[in-house]
């Protein structure tokens, strides 16, 4: 065999696919422990127990390079522009990881006696503080540990504040017809019954249809702001007093706060409770899918109800005292914790690290990069609401489709210039939409580079479709067959006797 | 073939209706909709021997990227339903209205089949 | 209030700035935020200023110092989340940039390293209990469980829950936040009373339970069963181990928290809640799953799978609101298993199991002390001791020991001890000098 191809036939072999079963032998050793050092104990009946373990076996090395080269198949923030609207992928700071990691965050336990943890509880206070007076809001509490988790607290306050009122019977909970999933979602399992609120021409709130159905069964409202079009809806107040007035309350979906930090108190406006998003606006990595965290901060009326715990300060100076308590009408618990402490650590550190100066200036440079991006894309891309945006950017592919080229496909084709894709297809009332969310991390001559790979894929899709609709073409795999993994899921590995095909 | 044949009846939520030579009924759901839905992934019927009513939900029909509620065309008591179909959903693109059946069914009440549509005025529904 | 404030974090400069608002057409950043009502935008914010990375590291730091941490106490706390041995490999893998900063896969194309370390997960989870599916998992073992229970529902079409008294309150409560507002119905009962009909559409159960015991899985799947109702069992996955799986035992759902197996304790989170069932019932399961597939060249390749059933294509209908879960602790379950094996994460837990029952006896012995457990029990234990809890977790702190769990809530004096491989023998035999000196001292 020549040099050449046992070099090549190497790194193909570096391209196979496998999985640790695929590396696993038979008596290779992992992690081992030191003997036992007490007196032998009587086991218990062999009934009770296991006879197989039937768990991969590896050595130290294996697990390493396994992971590690399946790592280098991901794109991340780290090494790639990630476009994504509603996600805020901003740059995540080492020294959050770094801090996070001291033995004194992430070796404590949640149930050690609250003495021997002060300054975790210190942190959780200061960080209430901060979102307090981030969002205007008077009171908060860190347990809910994502988004939507924060929407399930939420709606539930308002259930348990309608209930308390003698109001059992508002059960209507409205929602935008460009709201995120989870909100209906939540609405949901909260018990509530889901109404639809159509948008305008300009993206805002429909005051006449809002008006119409804000009655006496209305519980509240759940609205993004700005709105999931990365639009500002100068009706905001007047949506909240049209809900107001019909007794209902209003749910801030805070999902789109990178827009607003530093410019405006959301309880200015209105609003009765709002969420964050922790691992969007406030820089936690996102991890491939979490951990994230989604605090709450709510207005006077709703604080009787929150979740617990909330974290209190009593005494002062010498004497000062940090606990944990639970609201006189809590909604109770909604996890085993006391909120996804490692993520409020980083959180934290990046709000400190910040100060009000650097949260206007994220806001400032996310709402600029955005709409730069909006004056260089708008002659290639359709606009729909042809107004200036916040930090996101909605276009829709719609110039595109009538050549046969979808949003996926461009979407697909960004991937060949490095670039992750923006959010596709959603909100779902814009056809082809592409959502593209630059962040204030991202430097011009990315955005600069962002621009010169749209351009060109505006220009393939008339030239050279196919390279669009086959796109990606430079990946570890191309497109993938989703309908088979509908149609006969295999969603964990089996051994190969009991395999189908 | 047709892309929705004469010799069926149809409903505005995308189902057909064949009415067989012993009086039972066979439903589908027409080309237009396995267009709409895409490759179909999955389908959940009714069970042999309940009862279907007409207009009511009777199952559910999933596409990689939509779920989408089937109703019944008309009321009846389920007597097969196509297994074919259940190993492999893609008969639902692949023959909508001969392969690709899904439920058949003993009708329960002759007078439903007027609001049934014919080919012309499901052409036009699906037009508009 | 200044509009440029130089950071590391942001990358514009001054006339970069003025040539991006050029290409607007604005003259100010602040002219971007027009459409904010007048009177409200801008108002004053009272923050602390801002700190260098350096000043960050020195006061955060110091907070951190503040709390006893256990390894430099000797700690004898379980009650639902373990000090268990984390392998370096842990950390060094989940801490890399591609694992950590990468997005929700949504994009399989650029996200295959997420997608197989999950589907990887999915695979351990279900070899360790011995069932069918597993999806990408939930946000803890408490909300799993609730989970699991609202699955339940869907899958029977009834609305009423059978929940052990052993099971862990922490648990318990969620299970009240989540079930109530959709009007099921839960009762507690002990283990020996469970009574189910055929309005039961599920029992409940944690093994082992909260007080350590081993509960009876088979028999309970029997019960169920015989009522068409489902067995849902919560379970501590190193425990698996050495304890049979409990698929193995008829469980129709399995879930648990999977922090005991390479997730460091961070005073309750993140975590990551596991949650597998039967095949028949995957499309009624909540979260992301991932599934294996091929690309348009044969190709193996990983994708989020079943995604009708999820929040941002079902909405209202979703099986589950969950959206951002915790995709990179279950990345580290995935590799600390990896790294463990079989071997491994047996004789994690018979160290555990060992050095516990050891404690058990030697506190035993102490006068005044009571171990209530009987039967077959696991790495914890309830002592009924001499003083109130309060008094003895000031003494054993004195002491340089975080002790067990206070809960004379429901046991008179009662606590309740962990024991893992963790601790030495000489911290076992130091803990219980110690309780000796706390029951004598006047």
């Amino acid at each position: 065999m020549s040099t050449e191809s046992v070099a090549v036939k190497a790194q193909q072999a570096l391209k196979v696919h496998q999985t640790l079963w695929d590396i696993s032998v038979p008596g290779r050793s992992g992690v081992r422990l030191p003997d036992s050092d007490v007196p032998t104990q009587p086991m218990p009946d062999a009934a009770l127990l296991r006879s197989e373990l039937p768990l991969p076996e590896l050595s130290e090395l294996d697990v390493v390079r396994h992971f590690t080269r399946l790592s280098q198949k991901n794109f991340s923030v780290d090494t790639n522009f990630y476009p994504l609207g509603s996600c805020t992928m901003k740059y995540n700071p080492k020294i959050n990881d770094v801090i996070a990691s001291m033995p004194g965050f992430s070796g404590i336990h949640p149930l050690q006696p609250e003495s021997t943890v002060q300054g975790a509880l210190e942190l959780m206070y200061n960080l209430q503080g901060i979102l307090q007076e981030i969002t205007g809001m008077p009171a908060s509490t860190l347990a809910p540990l994502a988004g939507a988790h924060g929407e399930l607290s939420g709606v539930l306050m308002i259930r348990a504040y309608h209930e308390r009122n003698g109001n059992p019977e508002r059960k209507v909970m409205l929602i935008p017809d460009s709201a995120h999933g989870t909100n209906p979602a939540s609405a949901s399992m909260a018990g509530f019954d889901v109404v639809t609120v159509p948008s305008d021409a300009q993206g805002n709130m429909d005051l006449k249809a809002l008006e119409a159905v804000a009655d006496d069964k209305l519980a509240g409202l759940m609205i993004t702001l700005p709105s999931t079009i990365g639009l500002f809806d100068p009706g905001i107040v007047e949506v909240c007093e049209i809900v107001h007035k019909a007794g209902g309350l209003v749910y801030g979906d805070g999902a789109n706060m990178n827009a607003l930090l530093g410019r405006v108190k959301l309880n200015d406006l209105g609003f009765d409770v709002v969420h964050l998003n922790l691992h969007k606006t406030t820089s936690t990595p996102h991890g491939g899918g979490g951990p994230g965290a989604g605090p709450i901060c709510v207005g006077e009326k709703l604080i009787p109800f929150m979740p617990s715990p909330v974290v209190e300060r009593h005494g002062e100076d010498e004497q000062t005292n940090f606990k944990l308590t639970s609201p006189p009408n809590t909604i109770g618990t909604l996890s085993a914790g006391h909120g996804n402490f490692g993520v409020l650590v980083r959180s934290y550190a990046y709000l400190r690290a910040l100060g009000i100066d650097g949260l206007r200036q994220a806001s400032g440079d996310a709402v600029l990069n955005a709409n730069y991006l909006l004056k260089r894309l708008q002659h290639l891309y359709y606009l729909p609401y042809d107004r200036m945006c916040m930090h996101e950017v909605v276009f829709s592919g719609r110039w595109q489709k009538a050549q046969g080229v979808k949003a996926l496909d461009i979407s697909k084709r960004l991937i060949d210039y490095g670039v992750h894709p923006p959010t596709m297809y959603f909100p779902m009332i814009v056809e082809e939409a592409l959502m593209i969310e630059p962040t204030e991390t991202e430097s011009k001559e990315t955005l600069d580079v962002f621009v010169a790979a749209m351009e060109t894929i505006a220009e393939e899709s008339s030239q050279t479709p196919e390279v669009l609709t086959e796109a990606p073409h430079h990946t570890p795999v191309g497109r993938l067959d989703e309908a088979r993994a509908s149609r006969q899921p295999n969603v964990r590995w089996r051994p190969l006797e009991t395999q189908q095909s | 073939m047709s892309e929705h044949p004469s010799d069926l009846r149809y409903t505005k939520e995308h189902e057909w209706v064949r009415v067989e030579d012993d009086g039972t009924a066979t439903i589908g759901i027409t080309f237009f909709a396995q267009d709409q839905l895409g490759d179909v992934v999955y389908l959940l019927l009714p069970k042999v021997g309940s009862a279907i009513e007409q207009d009511r939900k009777m199952g559910e029909v999933e596409s990689v990227k939509s779920i989408s509620d089937l109703f019944g065309p008309l009321s009846g008591e389920v007597l097969e339903i196509n297994k074919d179909v259940i190993d492999h959903p893609e008969r639902v693109n692949e023959d909508p209205h001969e392969a690709g059946w899904l439920i058949k069914v003993k009708p329960s009440n002759k007078d439903e089949f007027t609001k049934l549509l014919s080919t012309e005025e499901y052409g036009q529904a699906i037009a508009s | 209030m200044t509009e440029s404030f130089p950071h590391s974090y942001f990358p514009h400069t001054e006339s970069q700035r003025r040539e991006m608002l050029a290409v607007v057409g604005v003259d100010s950043v602040d002219a971007l935020f027009a459409d904010i009502p007048q009177q409200f935008r801008n108002p004053d914010f009272v923050l602390p200023p801002a700190l260098t990375e350096l000043e960050l590291g020195r006061e955060l730091g110091a907070l951190a110092r503040k709390n006893a941490v256990p390894g430099e106490y000797a700690s004898f706390l379980g009650a639902g989340v373990y000090r268990h041995f984390i392998p370096s490999v842990v950390p060094a893998m989940i801490s890399r940039g591609e694992f950590l900063t990468s997005y929700t896969p949504y994009q399989p194309e650029v996200s295959q390293g997420t997608l197989q370390a999950t589907y990887e997960f999915q695979s351990l989870i279900c070899l360790l209990t011995g069932m069918e599916a597993a999806n990408a998992g939930m946000y803890d073992g408490a909300s799993a469980m609730a989970e699991a229970a609202l699955m339940a529902c869907r899958v029977t079409d009834r609305d009423r829950v059978l929940v052990l008294d052993t099971v862990n309150p922490r648990y318990r409560a969620v299970l009240d936040t989540y079930l109530l507002p959709q009007g099921i119905t839960i009762t507690t009962v002990a283990p020996d009373k469970v009574s189910v009909n055929d309005t039961t559409a599920c029992v409940l159960a944690q093994y082992p339970n909260f007080n350590g015991g081993i509960e009876a899985l088979g028999d309970l799947a029997d019960s169920a069963h015989q009522v068409g109702a489902l067995l849902a069992v919560s379970a501590n996955p190193v425990a698996l181990g050495m304890f049979k799986a409990p698929g193995d035992c008829g469980a129709d759902i399995v879930t648990g928290e999977t922090q005991p197996v390479g997730v460091s304790m961070s005073f309750g989170g993140p975590f990551v809640g596991y949650f597998t069932c039967k095949n028949d019932y995957i499309r009624q399961m909540p979260g992301r799953i991932v599934g294996r597939t091929v690309d348009h060249d044969d190709r193996i390749g990983y994708v989020l799978t079943l995604q009708t059933r999820e929040q941002h294509i079902r909405r209202e209908r979703a099986t589950s609101n969950i959206c951002t879960s915790e995709a990179l602790i279950a990345t580290g379950t995935a590799v600390c298993l990896a790294a463990l094996g079989p071997g491994g994460l047996r004789q994690m837990a018979e160290l555990s199991y060992q050095k516990a029952h050891y404690a058990a006896t030697v506190i035993g012995a102490i006068s005044g002390y009571e171990v209530l457990n009987d039967g077959t029990w696991f790495h914890e234990f309830v002592v009924k001791c001499p003083k109130p809890p309060n008094e003895t977790t000031q003494g054993l702190l004195e002491r340089g020991i975080i002790g067990g769990l206070d809960i004379s809530s429901s046991v008179p004096n009662g606590m309740l001890f962990c024991v893992t491989e963790m601790n030495t023998r000489s911290e076992i035999d130091a803990l219980a000098e110690a309780l000796g000196q706390i029951a004598k001292a006047v």
